[in-house]
């Protein structure tokens, strides 16, 4: 590390700070406004009354779809003004990187929490194991996963059927992990200046993406429509659609991301050796990417 | 859009800050965001202490006098909150924000604009969370630990406004930490290499870390809290599968890495201050980071020793057991390191050293106090108890609050560009040692004794301990008004500080003037 350092003294560079900025301030705000309308929202629906919380959940979400954009249009203005130097690229490299660890995180609650209901809460109600003893609470109530029966049978009506992993599950895994290997594509061809396969390739990206929302969505319709598997179905659906339904969020915003870069590639952004956005993004898909590739091991096959 | 003055690629270095109150809105400086975390957390610090202030009068004497007990629990809810979320992590963040620029060597942040956003967050967070003590049903009023089900199956609706304040306020801490660590790691001067680092820059990146590990997780625990209560999910309900204790064992794993974000920086702090006025270098350098990073990694395998009561296997109660006396280990080596600093230095005990010094003695004693409640058939005995109400506010108050104060006293000078008054310093130091003893102190016996936490009543045998208790608190909370009148004081009437106040300091903070000028080290210094 010593070693860059000494780089930088021999050529050091400006560090770009911006000046005074409304922009932060502005996204606290609209965050504010759509965690409180979401909130609003929330207690009115589970309590049976009205409230206007929808309203102003949308303002929120309004101005911050709005604030981002100025800020992101802020940030690419200064790239192409040159004020974004290789020091503060890497603050931007190091800043993604923490912030897809911190999402690694999130996921690694949901996963874990999983984790230890099949190998500790589940066996344990069923009667076996080291607290065994809470079978006395549904006495007869037996243990299996996929949780087809669960220990109070009224209180959360079990689903009759879970889905098949062999078929739009396996089809889309086929898809994600196809998309990863279109977007590397992508990453050559901008790297080699090649514009047209750039575009092809994200486009092709983007495509795959929709794909498999699309799918996923088809997924849900059939679990809710046919299967009774719900979120309210016990701890299996529980679990499924809190790890697919936030996967697929991710996907979302993954998918969103990606459609700015090939707008942005389709406006002449990005360089061979500057594309940090791409780059970004590209990272994102491939994290999503490997959160899917868990959740079909440990959620729909295991 | 970005700003009101317009180009600016250079020339920023050349304007002081805006006028007025935009300054402190639309703010990308590391220093003025610093000042605002600080004194946001000082706002939240006496709002926190007014709560703490009903629930020692209420258990002044036993019996209900002043306050329902529905209300007493939304006290002891809200105070615990709104210390931990609102006052000791946003004083940290603050440190941080002034400091670690100046000790690296940096000009700003590395993310300014990101930098600002995670400050603006907390006043519409806790705004939100305070609010709730209107709302129908009251404020949250299941503790600051919010076990499931009291936070969901019979929490009041509220609860739903909790959750959303802690999200955003876990995205605030995300994102300074994200800043943090991309400070440090991208921005030091050239030849400040890794082990040249000030111990507290140290800290930071690890509590950085920490945060970046940890908050994603209570965001999750919270996010399952939301939908046990409006989707129907059975995450902590056993009738549908889940379990309660899932709550508990995804909260403490955010829990525990929580109390050291909350210590680590006191750490850095101290050492600071202790070799600053020993006139010694401090002793065992690498070791205090390797002690840190350990302290760190320990904090991911011990959570569950918050929960030995709850019914866990019993490998598990072993294991949890013996990991958390691991912590002794690292710990102990920080505590001889400041020791041995302080050994044979040629010692002056100015305010921040006093701080410093009651520190480490009354840290440990929280410490062992920690070592007590981790051997699990002693804790079965203890858990939910007065001991642990003493425990940890002794690592929180003595220790963490007790680094800021020491840290507040000691960077004032850099920051107002004046001096303190030391015999006022003296004097609040000497208030605020008596008075956190003189009420914590004696909740260790009332706790061994078989007192239980968040009560708003008591058996008589505990009456005598319990008022003691509660004047040591009123004296303790009525000295922070001296706090603040000193902090202002300086401010307004302080005597100039030099650059370099203190003669054994040491740290690149001191090479700028006093107060220090809006922008620093826009050109790197060189450090040998």
């Amino acid at each position: 590390m010593s070693a860059t350092s000494d780089n930088h003294a021999s050529e050091h560079e400006h560090y770009f700070v911006p000046a005074q900025s409304r922009l932060p301030i502005y996204t606290a705000l609209a965050m504010f406004l759509m965690v409180y309308g979401a909130g609003s929202m929330f207690n009115a629906m589970t309590q049976g009354h009205d409230s206007n919380g929808e309203w102003i959940m949308f303002i929120g979400f309004l101005g911050l779809a709005f604030v981002l954009y100025q800020w992101f249009s802020a940030i690419i203005k200064e790239n192409h003004a040159g004020l974004v130097g290789d020091q503060l690229n890497r603050s931007y490299v190091w800043g993604m990187s923490w912030f897809i660890f911190s999402e690694v995180m999130f996921f690694f609650a949901f996963f874990g929490a999983l984790f230890y209901l099949r190998t500790f809460v589940g066996p344990w109600i069923g009667g076996e194991g080291a607290k065994g003893v809470t079978n006395m609470l549904w006495e007869g109530f037996e243990y299996s996963w996929p949780m087809l029966s669960n220990p109070d049978n009224d209180a959360f009506v079990p689903p009759h059927d879970v889905i098949n992993p062999w078929h739009l599950p396996l089809i889309n895994t086929l898809i994600l992990v196809t998309s990863s290997v279109t977007l590397t594509i992508a990453h050559h061809a901008l790297e080699a200046g090649k514009r047209k396969q750039l575009n092809i390739w994200l486009g092709a990206t983007i495509v795959l993406g929709l794909v498999f929302l699309f799918f996923q969505a088809e997924e849900y319709i059939e679990a809710y429509s046919h299967l009774g598997l719900t979120l309210a179905s016990g701890i299996y659906g529980s679990t499924f659609f809190m790890l697919t339904g936030f996967h697929g969020a991710h996907v979302t915003i993954g998918t969103f991301m990606l459609i700015v870069q090939f707008f942005r590639s389709l406006r002449g952004h990005f360089e061979p050796e500057d594309h940090f956005g791409f780059k970004a993004s590209a990272w994102y898909w491939h994290f999503v990417d490997v959160v899917w590739v868990c959740l079909f091991v440990f959620v729909y096959i295991l | 859009m970005t700003t009101t003055t317009h180009d600016h690629h250079d020339d920023h270095a050349h304007h002081g800050p805006a006028k007025g109150l935009a300054r402190w809105l639309f703010s990308t400086n590391h220093k003025d965001i610093g000042t605002l975390y600080l004194w946001f957390s000082f706002a939240m610090f006496f709002l926190g202490g007014v709560f703490a202030m009903v629930i020692r009068a209420e258990l002044f004497q036993p019996g209900l006098q002043l306050v329902e007990p529905a209300f007493f629990n939304q006290m002891t809810t809200m105070h615990g909150l709104v210390m931990v979320f609102g006052a000791v992590m946003p004083a940290f963040v603050g440190l941080a924000n002034w400091m670690i620029p100046l000790m690296i060597g940096a000009p700003d942040m590395a993310l300014p604009r990101m930098n600002n956003l995670s400050f603006w967050i907390l006043p519409f967070a806790f705004a939100m969370l305070a609010s709730t003590l209107f709302m129908e049903g009251g404020a949250p009023n299941f503790g600051w630990t919010f076990y499931a089900p009291l936070s969901t199956t019979y929490a009041p609706p509220s609860v739903t406004f909790f959750i959303f304040a802690v999200h955003i306020m876990g995205a605030s801490s995300i994102m300074g930490a994200i800043n943090v660590i991309a400070t440090i790691i991208n921005m030091r001067a050239p030849g400040m290499t890794w082990m040249k680092l000030p111990l507290f820059v140290w800290t930071w990146l690890i509590t950085a870390f920490l945060l970046i590990a940890v908050m994603p997780v209570l965001a999750g625990v919270v996010t399952m809290m939301l939908m046990d209560i409006h989707f129907g999910t059975a995450f902590f309900d056993a009738a549908g599968g889940g379990s309660p204790v899932l709550f508990q064992h995804v909260f403490w794993f955010f829990g525990h890495p929580e109390v050291y974000i909350m210590i680590l920086p006191a750490f850095g702090v101290v050492s600071a201050i202790i070799p600053a006025f020993s006139r010694k270098k401090l002793f065992g350098y690498s070791s205090m980071v390797y002690a840190t990073a350990s302290i760190a990694f320990l904090s991911f395998i011990v959570w569950a020793h918050h929960m030995f009561t709850v019914g866990i296997p019993f490998a598990g109660e072993l294991f949890f057991m013996i990991a958390t006396m691991l912590i002794a280990v690292p710990t102990g080596v920080k505590v001889f390191n400041w020791v041995t600093t302080m050994f044979r230095g040629s010692l002056t005990f100015e305010t921040p050293m006093l701080f410093s010094i009651a520190f480490v003695v009354l840290f440990t004693i929280g410490g062992f106090s920690g070592l007590m409640l981790a051997v699990a058939p002693a804790d079965f005995q203890y858990h939910d108890t007065y001991f642990v109400v003493a425990h940890f506010h002794y690592v929180l108050v003595p220790g963490a609050v007790f680094s800021i104060m020491a840290a507040a006293y000691y960077w004032l000078p850099k920051w107002s560009g004046r001096m303190y008054n030391e015999t006022l310093g003296k004097t609040h130091f000497w208030l605020s040692f008596v008075g956190v003893n003189v009420t914590f102190f004696p909740q260790h016996f009332i706790g061994l004794a078989g007192m239980p936490r968040r009560i708003p009543d008591y058996a008589v045998q505990f009456a005598d301990f319990n008022m003691v208790s509660s004047i040591g608190a009123f004296l303790f909370g009525a000295s922070q008004l001296l706090f603040l009148f000193i902090v202002i004081h300086t401010i307004v009437a302080g005597k100039k500080a030099k650059a370099k106040p203190w003669d054994g300091a040491e740290g690149l903070e001191w090479t700028v003037p006093s107060p220090a000028p809006f922008h620093t080290f826009d050109t790197p210094p060189k450090v040998d």
